[in-house]
């Protein structure tokens, strides 16, 4: 039995739409989703599922005249949905820290970096001006930077990529938050650079037995560092497992199609597989049937259910849709 | 910081001495010479010739053109063809009333500015900003000469607020009295030249606010729970200052050449008008030491934006 304390974040029901010529359509469809601590949580699918609107829902960060997020993001028995500003910036990386994809966009470009994380800790703590530098050159070495004294100096334009996204961190880690959020975190930095990034997030889990939510469209970084695995689609989440699970036992369709069109180092002959068309646009997604079924035409309408809900197939492990049971591949069938 | 200003300063030599080497030719290239005023038809032709000799004005070209540059240097810019009177003097007081008129138009059309960009970005497409669209379609769109009759006509004959023309009023006496008199005649034109001149500001402002409102580090700093006020004007308002700073510059070089248009309307005893004048009357040596200044000025008010920059913004520093 899990102890009600390790239960960090409770999404229930949470839909988030964007208004589009005055009309609302849902980018986030009925997200249920939950994070313990000590838990690295993946939200993974191709560009447009909705993994970065489930995160700016979470922390509260949209345009708020043409958003509309109901459902509930319960932090502690406090409902993060709808939550007011005053009360949301006490929560906004004290609570929850953010870490983006474009490490240069995301850090101002006339600012000091030292200043940019000791910014943080002037909203959220009591320290004074020293404290402050002092704290920021313990998390810049705590992130694994070089030089914490000159770099506190700097500005970004200074800093190589992996550098800025070492400060990005220490501003998100700054007042030791329970739940990180990382929308892509690697995606803007080049291979070697990532494993690094991937690894000091893993050890500050660690060591503030915080939770992560991770958001990625590379199941390389799911297959690293993760714990549970959300895959999404059409803003829908289609499969919800724990890692093992989802990478030795995929169930659904879009899982499985996203395993297969990773590249294996074994066999470099064979062709990568491709999923058919590309996720429609915001406003031409279905919003009946199964919404992966036009990008896998050659199974029958039939083995989709109507409306297809999320089923438990074994503990822990759910799976929208029960067209998982006849699927196949277009060629393992041949010649079609 | 201190590199770049003085490698800025540094630059602006060569720039001079191009500058200057223009100005000497077009000033060659103009008819007449310091003694064409001076003929009548008794004179002998001889006489001015053997006058024309003795000024240099048969040496080779570059001896003249030393001759010119060192005369520069000892405040020397010849004499004036038409009131006999050397350029430097006439130039001295007009100038004092022209940098009066454009400070106090660059101070209020600032102060307008400023806060009609900062109202159109922060409240992009509401009616403040619609307003403030207005207001600059009619500002740019309007011929600033139709702009200053059109006040003169309202606040100086109908209304009777303001004079309409002079810098100072003859029966002012006293130190109070003629400053007060003074500022009472640039009031009127100084704030119609400061109305039609925000137009750049308040655009690079309102689109500098736009474009950084959406910015991801903008995002960044409200994930850091920093309040909405705060985000607004350490980092979005900060940012979207810089276009401005590096405007300062042309806005000031565009303020003395738009002076002609205002001096002349309000018939106001500054550069510009003498400027126009000059052309009028054919006052070549005049001309040509006016043009010398506003180019001067011209490359000073693009190392002052230059300065201002590399002080606001870090990433165009030379270490």
């Amino acid at each position: 039995m899990e102890k009600q304390s390790d239960l960090l974040l409770d999404i229930q029901h949470l839909h988030t739409a964007y208004r589009l010529n005055g009309k609302f359509y849902d980018a986030a469809d009925d997200i249920n989703l939950t994070l313990k601590r000590n838990e690295i949580l993946s939200i993974v699918g191709e560009s447009g599922c909705g993994k970065s609107t489930i995160a700016s829902s979470i922390i509260g960060l949209y345009d708020h005249k043409n958003t509309k997020v109901t459902g509930d993001i319960l932090y502690n028995e406090l409902n993060l949905v709808g939550l007011n500003e005053n009360l949301f910036n006490k929560i906004r990386g004290d609570k929850i820290g953010m870490i983006f994809q474009d490490p240069l966009a995301s850090l101002n470009p006339l600012m000091r970096v030292g200043d940019q994380v000791a910014e943080t800790l002037y909203y959220h703590t009591d320290m004074n001006e020293k404290e402050r530098h002092n704290r920021v050159i313990e998390l810049f070495n705590q992130v694994g930077m070089p030089k914490p004294e000159e770099t506190f100096q700097m500005y970004p334009f200074e800093l190589s990529g992996g550098l800025r996204q070492r400060v990005v961190i220490a501003m998100a880690i700054a007042c030791k938050p329970e739940i990180i959020i990382a929308d892509e975190p690697t995606t803007a930095l080049d291979v070697t650079i990532q494993a690094q990034i991937l690894d000091l997030l893993e050890d500050i889990q660690k060591q503030s037995q915080s939770g992560i939510i991770l958001i990625t469209h590379d199941l390389g970084v799911v297959a690293e560092t993760a714990d549970q695995v959300a895959v999404m689609y059409g803003g829908q989440i289609v499969e919800k497992a724990d890692v093992k699970t989802v990478f030795e036992h995929p169930l659904h369709p879009y899982t499985r199609s996203l395993l297969n069109s990773m590249p294996q180092s074994e066999d470099e002959e064979e062709d990568l597989h491709v999923i058919q068309g590309t996720v429609p646009s915001l406003q031409d997604m279905p919003r009946n049937g199964d919404r992966f079924a036009a990008r896998i035409p050659w199974i029958p309408a039939s083995a989709h259910e109507e409306n297809p809900v999320m089923h438990e197939v074994e503990p822990g492990h759910w799976v929208r849709c029960t067209c998982w049971k006849t699927f196949h591949f277009q060629d393992e069938v041949g010649g079609e | 910081m201190w590199k770049t200003v003085l490698r800025r300063i540094l630059i602006m030599i060569p720039q001079l001495i191009i500058l200057s080497i223009l100005v000497f030719f077009l000033a060659k290239m103009m008819p007449g010479d310091p003694f064409s005023g001076q003929i009548n038809p008794n004179t002998d032709p001889k006489q001015i010739e053997a006058l024309k000799r003795a000024a240099g004005l048969y040496d080779p070209v570059p001896v003249q053109y030393a001759r010119w540059v060192g005369n520069l240097f000892k405040g020397d810019l010849g004499t004036s063809y038409i009131q006999h009177v050397p350029v430097t003097s006439l130039i001295a007081d007009r100038a004092v009333n022209t940098f009066w008129l454009s400070l106090f138009s660059t101070v209020i059309s600032y102060s307008i500015a400023i806060p009609m960009g900062i109202s159109a970005g922060r409240h992009q497409d509401e009616w403040q900003d619609q307003a403030v669209q207005i207001f600059n379609y009619i500002t740019l769109a309007v011929p600033p000469f139709v702009f200053y009759i059109l006040g003169i006509w309202l606040f100086g004959f109908t209304l009777g607020w303001f004079p309409i023309s002079g810098s100072i009023s003859p029966n002012a006496s006293g130190f109070w009295g003629t400053l007060g008199s003074e500022i009472y005649h640039i009031i009127l034109p100084g704030t119609l030249v400061a109305l039609i001149t925000t137009t750049s500001v308040v655009q690079y402002l309102r689109t500098g606010i736009v474009d950084n409102k959406v910015e991801d580090y903008v995002r960044t700093a409200h994930s850091k729970g920093v309040p909405e006020k705060v985000v607004f004007n350490k980092h979005i308002l900060r940012n979207s200052l810089l276009p401005i700073a590096s405007s300062f510059g042309t806005v000031i070089t565009g303020l003395l050449s738009g002076s002609m248009i205002v001096e002349s309307v309000f018939s106001y005893p500054g550069m510009g008008k003498l400027f126009l004048d000059s052309i009028g009357q054919r006052d070549y040596t005049t001309l040509t030491a006016l043009i010398l200044i506003f180019g001067f000025l011209t490359l000073l008010g693009n190392l002052l934006s230059d300065i201002i920059m590399s002080i606001v913004d870090p990433r165009i520093r030379i270490k």
